[in-house]
């Protein structure tokens, strides 16, 4: 039941372009504007030892897009209540948080796909993985775990609301907790306060040992922490998730 | 239907647009929200630019407030695509249609709506732009910029109705939204022209949306002069026109 609702989520985002645009396209055209944009930033003081600007900004591209990845998913899954679609399945003989799960599977194969697309966008463009293979492996496993965690996020709002507009509604959201982390920009070089946010987001974590392969060699301390932050925002969403499925179950609505 | 009875249906709608704020605030919300958590987002991590040789103002924020406002009014472009769509998921733009209305009105009401919705987010960003610091433009400067803005509005909501006629869902709000601000972040928002890099320089360098932002950014970062205004008010008015253009075509392939 998992992989078919998994499947039909990820049938659901490619049969329609517009649901592709801001997991693929949107991030895409930013990472290419921001490093256009800011590409001198290499130039500044303190600034970490990089190949480019690109190499330091993929993994916040990636996560970027895993986080969006969780807000589609959220709002696909809102969409099926208003429609009715998630209460015929609520009446049907299967696991009620096999819903949810099926949807985050989804969400995790949208992740992969997104790692392996800014990966070989990185590539073309003279990304240079410091850890070569085993590196650019790390970087998957991590960006599909980290739309598992955000899309546990997702669809807690959606079951909780059950409206798309409001799931929608947390697009700029995804850029808050983005703009606090270390995704966009060294951590050292970040203003007041966001600096400070930044050294404890744990986006931040994430983004940085999504990082470290591709600028440097592997540092344990750096992986544990951003595994452990992918964690705690997984066990965070899908706690929310099943409170909110348990409270759409018991009144109805 | 006489002149007088289009103009109060222009009228109904969009007093009708301008109360979606107060019928589904959570749409609503972000729209308003969003251009100042990019301002404050975009400062806090891009602000040590400033530093680099070459840099035309020593304030990031009265660098970016500009951009922001532009984004304000590509938000409420989509928001208008977004509404609309979702007036013809449930029916009622079906009626709208078969109303003796005539379909330029109906987009009248939809896109001048846009152009006075964008003063909520673009003051509510300025005020907390002036508190954090920003460059007052002066009385001048700062009209100039909110009538671009205004513009602006009408630009982006003339994209967001086109797409909304041409999808019908309201999942084809973040191709409305990001659309917008693809044209208006591939320009010189970031930095100024000689310090970008690779393509974006050459991109920004013809993109017409850098017109529209440099005209719009003069009073910020220096003196309001009529041969930095122009260019920007022509593109604008270019701009306008062919976007509600491409949506009145949609307005008028539409059937009920």
């Amino acid at each position: 039941m998992i992989v078919a609702l998994g499947e039909r989520s990820i049938k659901q985002t490619f049969r329609r372009p517009q649901l592709m645009a801001p997991l693929i396209i949107f991030p895409t055209l930013l990472l290419a504007i921001q490093v256009g944009g800011a590409g001198r930033a290499v130039d500044l003081p303190g600034f970490p030892e990089v190949n480019g600007f690109l190499d330091f900004m993929l993994a916040g591209a990636m996560i970027q897009s895993t986080l969006l990845a969780g807000n589609s998913g959220g709002i696909a899954l809102a969409l099926d209540i208003e429609m009715g679609f998630t209460d015929r399945l609520f009446a049907a003989p299967i696991s009620r948080f096999a819903i949810v799960l099926g949807r985050l599977a989804g969400t995790a194969v949208l992740g992969a796909l997104t790692a392996l697309w800014f990966l070989a966008v990185g590539v073309i463009f003279g990304v240079r993985i410091e850890e070569g293979v085993a590196g650019a492996l790390l970087m998957i496993v991590l960006v599909t775990l980290s739309a598992v965690a955000f899309g546990g996020i997702g669809s807690a709002i959606a079951l909780k609301s059950g409206k798309a507009s409001v799931v929608q509604g947390l697009f700029p959201l995804v850029f808050v907790i983005l703009f606090l982390s270390s995704a966009f920009f060294p951590e050292a070089l970040l203003q007041e306060p966001a600096r400070s946010i930044a050294a404890w987001n744990p986006l931040s974590f994430v983004v940085e040992a999504a990082r470290d392969p591709v600028i440097s060699a592997f540092s344990a301390d750096l992986l544990v922490e951003g595994f452990l932050a992918v964690g705690l925002v997984a066990a965070i969403g899908l706690t929310l998730s099943a409170l909110a499925l348990r409270s759409r179950l018991r009144t109805g609505g | 239907m006489t002149a007088r009875a289009q103009f109060d249906t222009v009228r109904a709608l969009m007093r009708r647009g301008l109360n979606e704020i107060l019928r589904v605030p959570g749409a609503a919300v972000p729209g308003v929200l969003a251009p100042t958590i990019f301002f404050l987002g975009l400062t806090a991590v891009f602000g040590s630019l400033t530093k680099l040789p070459g840099f035309t103002s020593d304030s990031y924020e009265s660098f970016l407030v500009p951009v922001s406002l532009l984004q304000a009014a590509g938000f409420t472009g989509a928001a208008t695509g977004v509404n609309l769509a979702r007036d013809i998921e449930q029916g009622w733009f079906d009626r709208l249609l078969a109303s003796p209305a005539s379909r330029l009105s109906l987009l009248a009401g939809l896109v001048l709506s846009a152009s006075f919705r964008v003063l909520i987010p673009a003051t509510f960003l300025l005020i907390v732009a002036f508190s954090l610091g920003a460059h007052f433009p002066g009385v001048g400067g700062l009209a100039l910029t909110l009538l671009i803005v205004m513009g602006m509005a009408v630009v982006a909501s003339g994209w967001g109705v086109a797409l909304a006629l041409r999808f019908k869902t309201q999942s084809a709000a973040p191709l409305m939204q990001a659309g917008m601000l693809t044209a208006i972040l591939c320009t010189t928002a970031y930095a100024p022209l000689a310090l970008l890099t690779g393509w974006l320089q050459e991109v920004a360098r013809y993109n017409p949306v850098t017109q529209v932002l440099d005209a719009a950014r003069q009073g910020f970062i220096g003196d309001v002069t009529w041969a930095g205004t122009w260019p920007g008010l022509l593109v604008l008015a270019g701009l306008a026109v062919l976007l509600t253009a491409t949506a009145l075509r949609g307005m008028n392939r539409a059937t009920y």
